[in-house]
């Protein structure tokens, strides 16, 4: 049986110099145990995998890092700055991540509200100028603001990730004219991260020619995580093989698919 | 009595042999440095530096890892 993927040409996702052959990116965290979140990430396909550096506990010194369970070489381990409310905070959590030596790349979260866990977007551009100074490839966590993409872009972020709906709300994407609007005018690529629930929004995202997507919660938080996992990996392909594609018009009056000549008197 | 002096590891006051160095006190708590980032002082220590820099009184510092998050 063959798919539409086959008759796809595409090409491979590359950010910041690096190429990657998956387009969904897959975080590590809320997963009931570590055996499910392996099998998890195997069956979404995922190559980039996002981390979050937090203080090793003492108490516990033989608690092993997500690292035990993930071999840096075969994914790319993109660190966050999750939880961070400063841009001194996040820089400060950006270069501690760079230290534990894996890559330069970072995906950088400046929060503004912790109710919403929006984005604190004047926060997140003097924390992406700065860090895109010190070498930095930063992938920037944004909302859906049209002008806040560009500024980050122009900050030289190697990526921008506006969000679908807020961090682990599973609303979906909510305003598919934004993101479509700030894909169409940014020339780096960009990921919607954050808020999709189910495939069908991962479908959905995909279809507005967006470069990639992240999620976690969706996956973590499923009733079976490997079966959505590999339902993300689906709709990934699903939605950018449908973009690629080019939909058809809408129309707000039918149009028969059957001749309407030749019908019996 | 066994000399030691006061720091704050990962926000919590800790008694360490005095002089000893990072590298020391990783073992001490049985952390492997090549897992762990350590931050003395706000200064970002790397590892080949670990066994160069000694801890003193009152020094703060920072035991980090990568854990699961989005």
């Amino acid at each position: 049986m063959t798919t539409a993927v086959e008759t796809l040409r595409d090409e491979p996702l590359t950010i910041g110099g690096r190429t990657f052959q998956s387009r969904l990116m897959i975080g590590t965290g809320k997963y009931p145990d570590m055996d499910t979140m392996v099998r998890a990430i195997d069956a979404s396909g995922a190559e980039v995998i996002t981390v979050a550096v937090r203080r090793v506990n003492l108490d516990r010194s033989k608690e092993t890092s997500v690292l035990h369970f993930l071999d840096p070489k075969r994914f790319f381990l993109l660190a966050n700055t999750a939880g961070c409310y400063t841009a001194a905070d996040a820089i400060r959590y950006a270069r501690l991540a760079r230290e534990a030596g894996f890559n330069d790349f970072v995906k950088l979260e400046v929060i503004g509200d912790e109710e919403t866990l929006l984005p604190d977007t004047q926060g997140l551009l003097e924390a992406a100028k700065i860090l895109v100074q010190e070498g930095f490839k930063v992938l920037a966590y944004t909302n859906e603001d049209l002008v806040t993409a560009l500024r980050l872009e122009d900050a030289g972020c190697a990526a921008v990730m506006p969000l679908a709906s807020p961090i682990g709300s599973g609303l979906g994407l909510l305003n598919p004219f934004s993101v479509r609007t700030i894909k169409r005018r940014l020339h780096v690529p960009v990921i919607v991260d954050a808020g999709v629930g189910t495939a069908s929004d991962a479908c959905l995202t995909m279809e507005q020619g967006v470069d990639g997507i992240l999620m976690n919660t969706a996956i973590a938080a499923a009733q079976d995580p490997v079966a959505m996992a590999q339902a993300m990996r689906l709709a990934t392909i699903a939605g950018r093989a449908a973009y690629l594609a080019g939909r058809m018009p809408r129309r707000e009056v039918a149009m028969p698919s059957s001749p309407t000549r030749g019908m019996l008197d | 009595m066994k000399q030691t002096v006061d720091v704050v590891i990962n926000g919590e006051f800790k008694r360490i042999t005095p002089g000893a160095t990072l590298l020391e006190l990783l073992a001490e708590l049985e952390l492997d440095p090549r897992t762990v980032v350590v931050e003395h002082n706000r200064r970002i220590v790397r590892r080949p530096a670990l066994g160069d820099v000694t801890v003193s009184a009152g020094d703060a510092i920072e035991l980090v890892h990568f854990v699961g998050g989005g």
